[in-house]
């Protein structure tokens, strides 16, 4: 038993050894896990001396990471929080360093068979709060509506809270989904209900256009709209890092927001910052 | 011994985690002057990147993420969970009557199944049957939980909503009747097996006293066996209450309170589940899930204590006794 021990500890940092590559970890927001895998599929492909390892688990979990320094990159669907800086700097020495990577327009989802069109971002609120509670209110049928909404700590959640109901609480009906997926699988499902994800994840069910107020024309939420800052509802998926980045990780980071790295951001969905 | 210690080690660990809820503790002071943030790569973003960028610096934060609030007894006592909010709401009232209502619903469905199916492999079938039925029941304990709740998720919501023609496609009903599917198994090989365990002697004494083979099974070999059933019920009542993935899945999880077994509902269990990966570590959210944790720790302890020692040492004494 002792001897089997001995070899476990002896042969692990004899495997780091062995490979001798530059390795990178990059942990975080389940919303950008297939950016994140694809980026660094790419860019093992061209530089075969770098390991990128990519793993999800929410934006919480990879700043929680990123304080634990277990990991290099943190990805993450909303911006880091006070007191999360606050524990980075107690713990690394450090406030953290932001990185803007790509667009994100959030999408209002609609089962395809409901005959609103467009809402305004009054509207959205209203319906999400609780105010609203019939579809004939906004011109649809006469139907309550059903509410989707994301798990309470999801950057998606917290964003759509933030800027979308200035902070107020969520109707306490609206049902808490684990992923966009899901909202989407549920809306697609459901004729009467309503609810928000990725525009990267919309499929099977319809987008609505979004009015900025009951006056302004509606935007959809295409690349063309989201990249010229037109459709009302956006936001940065951010990369964090625990000081600013050197060596290999510098050069990774440059690549993701180069010309080809962000080229990879509109083929899985996002939208380029660029 | 080395389980119990296991046991106490794994409480004491959930419990210290939980413990700075009931701690007043000072609040941290924020600093009156807000650092520059660093950054990096800004100089790539394109037009409309800009304005948003812009625009969102010059906002002030909502900070409606930053889950700093206290969490007295009587916010753990309110009626809201709201636990991300500019006042974060820690209500567990909505969590454990949600608990308790997917776990009865579950319990009502599976036990008198599972109990006449015991009933049935242990008194009426053939004997090379029951070699059959018994594991393939079993083997249905090991089922994965995940594969359940998808099943339900995505299959029998549908279905059940085109039958019943109810609101909300996911809710209490739904997680129940799933949630029987994982409870099934463990009642009914508990059950069996204090079925079983009922000497001959009562059977064939019933049974020479002209009662038909259904009387004795029903009115004889039951009763005998009831503390050994009721510690099977008391057993599903515990994995039901535990149980995570199905109800997280299948039960819409809206932190409601009301009787009604057609909403949404929020669960202990899945409100740890979904809540604890993206927590910040460390702060009052995290030590309230934790709690939670506990309680349900203490819960399922307590129930499977009582179903394992109480119940299971006076069946054997009566048959010792007998």
């Amino acid at each position: 038993m002792k001897t089997i021990l001995m070899l476990i500890v002896v042969s692990f940092p004899g495997l780091s050894f062995v490979s001798g590559a530059e390795k990178i970890t990059v942990k975080g927001s389940d919303t950008m896990v297939i950016l994140g895998q694809r980026w660094a599929e790419m860019y093992m492909r061209a530089h075969k001396d770098v390991i990128i390892q990519v793993t999800g688990g929410g934006s919480g979990t990879g700043i929680s990471a990123l304080i634990n320094g277990t990991t290099d990159i943190c990805n993450s669907s909303r911006p880091i929080k006070e007191s999360e800086r606050a524990k980075l700097s107690e713990k690394q020495g450090s406030r953290g360093v932001e990185i803007k990577c790509a667009l994100d327009g959030l999408a209002i989802y609609v089962h395809e068979s409901n005959p609103v069109k467009e809402l305004t971002l009054g509207q959205i609120k209203d319906i999400y709060v609780g105010k609203i509670k019939n579809w004939k209110e906004v011109g649809g049928l006469d139907q309550r509506i059903i509410l989707y909404s994301r798990e309470n700590n999801s950057g998606t959640y917290v964003y759509f809270k933030d800027e979308v109901l200035g902070g107020m609480d969520f109707a306490k009906n609206a049902q808490n989904m684990a992923g966009t997926a899901a909202v989407v699988n549920a809306v697609a499902k459901d004729k009467a209900s309503i609810g928000y994800g990725g525009a990267a994840y919309g499929k099977g069910i319809r987008e609505l256009s979004v009015k900025q107020d009951a006056t302004s024309p509606a935007y959809a939420p295409t690349m063309e709209n989201i990249r010229t800052g037109k459709y009302p509802i956006s936001r940065f998926l951010f990369m964090y890092t625990k000081s600013r980045p050197s060596g290999a990780l510098k050069k990774y980071i440059d690549w993701t927001l180069s010309a080809e790295g962000q080229k990879i951001v509109g083929e899985v969905g996002y939208f380029p910052i660029r | 011994m080395v389980s119990l210690a296991a046991i106490v080690l794994i409480f004491l660990f959930v419990f210290r985690e939980a413990a700075p809820i009931f701690v007043h503790k000072e609040k941290p002071v924020r600093p009156d002057v807000v650092e520059e943030e660093e950054t990096y790569g800004e100089e790539f973003l394109g037009e409309g990147a800009q304005r948003l960028s812009e625009e969102s610096a010059g906002k002030p934060s909502v900070e409606s993420s930053g889950s700093e609030g206290e969490a007295s007894l009587s916010n753990l006592l309110s009626t809201t969970w709201q636990p991300v909010a500019t006042e974060p709401k820690y209500g567990l009232w909505p969590l454990i009557v949600g608990t308790l209502k997917v776990t009865v619903i579950a319990i009502v469905i599976a036990a008198p199944l599972a109990i006449l199916a015991a009933l049935f492999t242990s008194s009426f079938a053939p004997r090379w049957s029951r070699e059959y039925i018994k594991p393939a029941i079993e083997l249905l304990a090991g089922f994965p939980s995940v594969v359940i709740g998808f099943f339900a998720l995505v299959t029998l919501a549908t279905a059940m909503q085109n039958v019943f023609g109810y609101q909300y496609r996911l809710n209490v009903l739904l997680g129940g009747i799933a949630m029987s599917l994982a409870v099934i198994p463990i009642v009914y090989t508990v059950s069996e097996d204090a079925i079983t365990a009922v000497p001959r002697f009562i059977t064939e004494a019933s049974l020479a006293l002209g009662a038909t083979k259904w009387q004795t099974a029903l009115f004889v070999t039951l009763p005998a066996a009831t503390p050994g059933v009721f510690a099977a019920i008391l057993l599903g009542f515990g994995r039901a209450f535990g149980e995570t993935m199905i109800v997280l899945m299948a039960t819409g999880n809206a932190a409601l309170i009301s009787w009604s077994i057609l909403e949404p509902v929020r669960t202990m269990s899945a409100t740890i589940g979904a809540e604890m990966a993206e927590v910040v570590f460390g702060d009052t959210h995290y030590h309230v899930l934790f709690f939670i944790g506990a309680i349900l720790f203490i819960f399922t302890f307590t129930l499977n204590a009582v179903a394992e020692v109480f119940i299971r040492q006076r069946l054997l004494k009566r048959f010792k006794g007998a």
